[in-house]
């Protein structure tokens, strides 16, 4: 599929490869171990999926209009992508995010003409979202608020896509899924669709093990605004993980592997190979929601930071 | 030597919610040291046992401390202590 001469960007979503984690599986012969590449996808991340899927069903129904400008709160993937759907289908955007995200994801978005409005950095993505949701009730008129913490367009885009990806790649043999969670919306959907396979497929959620972490794009749901479109109980098992072992797993996968990923793939890749120790034989498949090289650090001329 | 330490909201549940407080201290160990006898428990989710954990982030008043002296950069009465969280969420 991913060779297909295409119309637009909007189409080169999805249809991500998926690879096998050999270097791993010396540790667990009998499971596989494999990583959906969703850095595939054209604004370099997993959350193309949401964001194109929220805003074409906000188009069909009339929420998202020429005349509105799309808003939402994000650390930043959500808001590449938001930016670089709103270039190509001609909408305004504008985000709110914590001051303190890396200028390169600032600078990535606003080159796409978009908008940044800056939150308390000591009050994280929960901060965003009030400052967002603040906005919105003053002027409700001149917005389109996707939400993607409640918009149900957010899981249905895996559901429809990720979901049944996984099961044209692995259908065959796929025994567990693992993912992170942030707003939610891979695990819902991604599950959802799953659990309606032939064969029973565990699904589990790895979420930070402390509230304080530093696994961007995850959400420790004890000490957070707890999204909408969560049902805790649609995952089988809730598995933490440590900051230091995600970020560890980064650097190995990178190394070993070739594939020099996120954080929040760190962290899903230890979940998936901790699980893979614990079944003793089956297939795991976890997802790559970014690349690395959205977390290079700033040099030290650029890291100066006001109040 | 009253230092404010700025608070991040996954920490406050350990500073009965408090989004500041002061503490004494000559040098940004020492401060941590204080916030741990008055608010036990913070400590070990800034630090390991090789130093600041690499995914927190420390600012005396305007600087991140890596690019001071670390956990020996000196602090001077009413000098802010901020700790800066990982960004979180989608």
């Amino acid at each position: 599929m991913r060779h297909r001469r295409i119309e637009s960007i909007v189409d080169a979503v999805g249809h991500t490869p998926m690879v096998r984690l050999r270097s791993l599986e010396r540790e667990t012969p009998e499971v596989q171990i494999y990583l959906k590449l969703e850095y595939a996808n054209p604004g370099g991340s997993v959350k193309d999926r949401p964001a194109r899927q929220m805003m074409l069903d906000a188009i069909a129904d009339g929420r998202l209009t020429k005349d509105r400008v799309l808003i939402d709160s994000t650390s930043g993937n959500t808001g590449v992508a938001y930016s670089l759907f709103g270039a190509a289908l001609g909408y305004r955007v504008q985000l709110v995010m914590p001051e303190n995200v890396s200028q390169a994801r600032k600078d990535i978005t606003r080159a796409y003409g978009t908008e940044l409005v800056f939150s308390d950095p000591m009050e994280g993505s929960d901060g965003a979202i009030r400052h967002c949701k603040a906005l919105v009730e003053a002027e409700p008129e001149r917005y389109f608020y996707p939400d993607q913490y409640a918009n149900p367009s957010n899981p249905k885009a895996h559901f429809l896509g990720t979901g049944a990806e996984i099961l044209e790649q692995v259908g065959d043999r796929i025994t567990h899924f693992v993912t992170g969670l942030g707003t939610s919306g891979t695990m819902m959907g991604t599950t959802r669709r799953l659990k309606q396979h032939s064969r029973p497929i565990t699904c589990v959620a790895v979420e930070p093990a402390q509230p304080f972490h530093g696994l961007e794009g995850l959400k420790h749901m004890g000490s957070s605004i707890v999204p909408p479109i969560f049902d805790a109980g649609l995952p089988d098992e809730i598995l933490p993980v440590e900051t230091e072992d995600g970020w560890d797993m980064s650097d190995r996968i990178a190394a070993d592997e070739g594939l020099h990923v996120g954080h929040s793939t760190g962290a899903n890749v230890f979940g998936a190979l901790t699980l893979a120790k614990r079944i003793g034989r089956g297939c795991v498949v976890t997802l790559a929601p970014d690349r690395g090289d959205r977390y290079f650090a700033p040099q030290r001329w650029e890291k100066h930071y006001e109040w | 030597m009253s230092i404010t330490v700025r608070i991040p909201t996954p920490l406050r549940s350990l500073t009965d919610g408090e989004d500041e407080v002061q503490v004494d201290g000559a040098k940004v160990a020492a401060v941590i040291d204080a916030l741990e006898a008055a608010h036990p428990g913070l400590k070990d989710r800034l630090l390991d046992d090789k130093g600041v954990r690499r995914f927190v982030n420390l600012y005396a008043n305007d600087e991140d401390i890596r690019f001071l002296d670390g956990l020996d950069t000196p602090l001077a009465d009413g000098d802010t202590l901020s700790i800066i969280p990982a960004i979180a969420g989608g």
